[in-house]
């Protein structure tokens, strides 16, 4: 493996400092080899700034690395109690009884609340709300809460739970896709509509579909499964509430959404939004997989108020499992018309979704496994039709790719074997009917600045891939896909005309700077990357800056660290509060230094002529010299996407302001005696417009590589009698750093002209071409393909079983013979 | 209840425990040591590794009597008293090898026991005695180069094989 590139490791310097403060300045560390392509910015070349670009330690990788850093399970506060939920042992049953008078009477067990306490029904989207906090009469997956216990400490809690008498008649489980469709099950949730368990359908046509297909020389026709998984951050969901004497209530919260449990804990609680507080603090990772609020923080929230003490219950690692809203399993069929150029002349796609037992995000989930199928490659006509279901089991959400990972893995596999019949290279046939900047899609997605040629390209020269595609002896292969995806849903969760996001910039004397951002970093570094952008837009050191995030007292609405959105969305909000303190700052200093505004320049902590350098002032002083002109330096900013739907039911699932794209090759090693795969290296060069930080970035698509293995060969969601069959960190196989190959990331910036700097995302889009760049690279090892995932060795070897005529491999074994005794 | 004595990053601290809490449990709720961390209570995970007499355990499954009169280090105490971050610590900074950073604490301790077995490990030694410690973020890649160049600070700067942390009683065994 070739070692990460050695960098210049020294942190500070203050050889550099101009203006002779004895502050250190951040440095950047490293030569990172980025691409850029298509330089389309007027204004700033990259070269000209100081910080953006700058591969910095992360603002808060000291507390990180010294244990100082709190998260929600190390908050204690006076007095506080400890909660444990009581979750249904079956997958599926109409609740008779629930008494909770033995758990009452244990010593130290100060308040119990069962789902009658809290009826308000709730969902993250505003259009299913399908879920009470606690069961109120039915229970629909094992793990379903039930009642909740509040003790003076955790061990009395979880006795308490053995002493709650519940009475289940129980019902016929419904636990698979074909199951929820069949009409003699009964129905998980009401619905006079319907006689089966479908929750939602979708069929759209854009283009003549028809026409599309005749004009085809060649169709193709495949079905796929994807398998679900999960987030399985390591931090275990945790929340602290504390309703104060003031009548006022605050959450502390591991979630990536606060805005949301914001408004459905005064919902659901019934409490003026006035009286809730809901603090993010740092979340140790999240996924997708906290996305929205869930039953133990409403529960905690209310036995906070019931108890007037404060609450604090964390989800153990099985709970973790069953709270769950993480990749949905998903079956497809997908048909494909092409010209014998392969030109793609009409596209039909079929999901079906498996959601598990409550709606979660689903509907925009199945919207999403086939929105952006038309923005990775021109597709003149397009039919998708889908259909998610309820099952027993736990409600399946958003995963980092949300409904986009699963549909991509089936396209590109698919394309992958129209290339290989048309006798066309995987690379150049990509590039060649990879969708082109600047242009609208079928179903109406506007495209801006898109890399796709470019990351196909790095991803293929850096590996050599048209050298070593078909031609590696058997066993080993070469993969490559490529993907898109969001830069923010173009559309907020509930309809509202106001921004998506805010940003205050508020200057102190002392020259330090304070954003404040309602974001909430999951590790993704969104701290990091507000304080970037406002110490470029004001010209002080990233470390001058202190963010106040997640916080909804305190900070403006961010919607959340979901779809891909912060960078974008709560970067450009920030820049432009920067850029109103910044105007003042430089009116004041072009009066001192007696020039026009135009001319001055702020970077390493002073303003100064840029014609006359020598000419400065220190940000201080400038900074004060505004405030003495203009009062309280405080710049506000915010964004809101452009008005980007088109005019169909539907249409709001899938525009973005902007698309992120990627392309990843695989390369693997397979042992055909085992089936066994062993992926030796995976490249992937993604397109994030501009990177605010290098190191981030890098970390973003080595993650989402990392994820990606995972879920190609590993990462699977089997349940058995109802039960989930691996609701732990042992038997839920994720790759180890063993299995975990060298990744090489390559950064492609295209400088998105409505990004914050250009930047676009990375924190999603990187994983989407890595499980079917992986499955692509199985089936170049074996001249035979796995059609679902994750890819295990079992299916490996069934897979060159069928390919040779079943004839090679499991066969029974010969009956061993045994020496009689 | 029983009385105990830790010596905790250099310090002994006598607490009553319960016989059948656990040392992780002990180190957060009753030493406030919050730094260690909790991802799965079982053992899988290893977020809650801290050292006992220098070598990594699992704290989640650690009897808290069973450290008694023992040297034990967390993260917070790799640093040394005058606040120099341990090598393993400032290369982790200076790799961004940490996103959420709620594995980081686990995986900094198992790291820096490691490299005191194992002052010059290759990429594969490294990668093995990492892979009890699970990391979701980075894809293990930046965490492997700040081991390595974390190696290499620990062998230029004279303290290979060096265990890690405030040591009262125990450093005749390095």
């Amino acid at each position: 493996m070739a070692e990460r590139s050695e960098r210049d490791l020294r942190t500070v310097s203050t050889a550099t400092n101009p203006d002779g403060d004895a502050r250190p300045l951040s440095k950047s560390m490293a030569t990172h080899s980025i691409l850029r392509s298509a330089p389309a910015r007027p204004a700033g070349k990259p070269e000209g700034f100081s910080v953006v670009g700058a591969a910095l330690p992360r603002v808060d990788a000291y507390a990180k690395v010294t244990g100082e850093e709190r998260f929600a399970d190390d908050i204690f506060l006076p007095q506080m109690l400890f909660g444990k939920m009581l979750r249904s042992v079956v997958p599926h049953a109409r609740l008779k009884r629930v008494d909770c008078t033995r758990a009452l009477a244990l010593p130290g067990v100060v308040a119990v609340a069962t789902g009658a306490d809290l009826p308000v029904r709730y969902g993250i989207l505003p259009s299913s709300p399908d879920e009470t906090v606690m069961a109120i009469d039915r229970v629909r997956y094992v793990g379903d809460p039930i009642a909740t216990v509040v003790a003076d400490d955790e061990l009395t809690a979880e006795e308490a739970l053995s002493l709650i008498d519940v009475e289940y008649e129980p019902l016929p489980a419904v636990m698979s896709i074909e199951e929820a469709l069949r009409e003699d099950l009964p129905q998980i949730h009401d619905n006079a509509r319907r006689t089966n368990n479908v929750q939602k359908e979708v069929h759209l046509v854009f283009g003549e579909v028809d026409a599309g297909f005749a004009e085809a020389d060649r169709i193709f026709e495949d079905e796929f499964f994807f398998d679900g998984n999960t987030h399985a951050p390591i931090e275990q969901h945790a929340v602290v509430a504390h309703f104060g004497a003031d009548g006022k209530l605050t959450f502390w919260c591991s979630t990536q959404t606060p805005h949301y449990l914001h408004r459905i804990a005064a919902q659901v609680l019934e409490l003026p939004g006035s009286h809730v507080r809901v603090i993010a603090p740092p979340i140790g990772g999240g996924f997708g997989g906290k996305t929205e609020p869930f039953a133990h923080e409403l529960a905690a929230g209310y036995l906070a108020r019931k108890t007037g003490r404060p609450v604090k219950i964390c989800l153990t690692r099985e709970e973790v499992f069953y709270a769950h809203r993480g990749r949905h399993p998903v079956k497809f069929k997908v048909k494909t018309g092409v010209k014998s150029d392969g030109t793609i002349t009409a596209c039909h796609l079929q999901s079906w979704l498996d959601g598990g037992a409550y709606a979660s995000y689903g509907v925009a989930t199945t919207y999403y496994t086939g929105a952006l199928t038309t923005v990775t490659y021109k597709i003149p006509a397009y039919k998708f039709d889908g259909c998610r279901v309820y099952t027993n089991k736990p409600p399946c959400g958003p995963k980092r790719g949300h409904g986009t990972t699963q549909p991509r893995y089936a396209l590109e596999c698919q394309l992958d074997k129209i290339a290989d019949a048309l006798g066309l290279d995987a690379v150049e046939y990509r590039k060649r009917i990879a969708v082109d900047p600047y242009t609208t899609t079928v179903n109406g997605l506007r495209i801006t600045s898109c890399g796709l040629r470019e990351c196909l390209d790095a991803a293929a020269s850096a590996t050599g891939y048209t050298v070593k595609k078909g031609k590696l002896p058997r066993g080993r292969g070469i993969g490559v896909a490529a993907s898109s995806y969001l830069c923010g849903a173009g559309l907020p969760i509930y309809w509202n005309p106001m921004p998506q996001s805010g940003a205050i910039v508020k200057v102190d004397r002392g020259g330090g700077v304070t954003v404040f951002c309602g974001t909430s970093d999951v590790g993704q570094g969104s701290n990091h990357m507000l304080a970037a952008i406002v110490a470029e837009t004001l010209g002080v050191d990233v470390m001058d800056v202190r963010v106040c995030a997640g916080d909804t007292d305190l900070t403006p609405v961010d919607l959340g660290s979901y779809s891909s959105r912060v960078t974008f969305m709560a970067g450009n909000a920030a820049r432009e509060a920067a850029v109103n303190v910044r105007q003042r700052i430089v009116a004041a200093a072009a009066q001192k230094l007696g020039i026009l505004p135009e001319r001055c320049a702020l970077a390493a902590r002073r303003v100064y002529d840029i014609d006359h350098p020598d000419d400065q002032l220190t940000f201080i002083e400038a900074a004060q010299a505004a405030e003495a002109a203009f009062g309280t330096i405080v710049g506000v900013g915010s964004y809101a996407p452009p008005k980007l739907a088109a005019d169909y039911k539907g249409s709001g699932v899938g525009p973005s302001p902007a698309y992120s794209y990627s392309a990843c090759v695989a390369e693997v090693d397979i042992d055909l005696e085992t089936g066994e795969v062993t992926v030796e290296k995976l490249t992937v060069a993604h397109d994030v417009g501009r990177a605010i930080n290098p190191a981030a970035v890098e970390g973003q698509i080595e993650g989402s590589a990392y994820m990606g293995l995972g879920e190609a060969l590993m990462e699977e969601w089997p349940f058995r009698a109802g039960e989930h069959k691996i609701p732990n960190l042992l038997d839920y196989k994720t790759p180890t750093s063993l299995e975990t190959p060298p990744i090489h990331a390559i950064i492609i910036e295209t400088d998105d002209k409505e990004g914050p700097f250009g930047a676009k995302e990375s924190g999603q889009g990187p994983l989407n071409p890595v499980i079917p760049a992986i499955a692509n690279a199985v089936a170049d090892a074996l001249n035979a393909r796995v059609y679902s995932t994750p890819i295990t060795a079992e299916k490996i070897l069934k897979a060159m079983d069928a390919a040779a005529g079943g004839v090679l491999r499991l066969r029974k074994p010969a009956p061993v013979a045994v020496a009689p005794v | 209840m029983q009385p105990i004595c830790l010596y905790v990053n250099g310090e002994p601290r006598d607490v009553n425990v319960d016989p059948t809490s656990s040392l992780l449990s002990v180190l957060r709720d009753d030493l406030k040591l919050r730094g260690t961390k909790e991802g799965c209570g079982t053992g899988y995970c290893g977020a809650c590794t801290v050292l006992v007499d220098g070598k990594a355990v699992n704290s989640c499954l650690y009897f808290a009597v069973d450290a008694d009169r023992r040297a034990l280090t967390t993260v917070e105490g790799l640093a040394s008293r005058d606040g120099a971050l341990h090598p393993v610590q400032s290369s982790f900074v200076e790799h961004s090898a940490l996103q959420c950073g709620f594995c980081t604490p686990g995986m900094i301790v198992s790291a820096a026991a490691f490299l005191s077995e194992n002052p010059d490990p290759t990429q594969e030694q490294t990668r093995a005695a990492l892979a009890g410690n699970l990391c979701r973020c980075t894809g293990y890649q930046s965490i492997v180069a700040a081991v390595m160049a974390a190696a290499r600070r620990l062998r230029d700067e004279g303290r290979a094989g060096e265990i890690p942390g405030r040591r009262a009683h125990i450093a005749s065994r390095a």
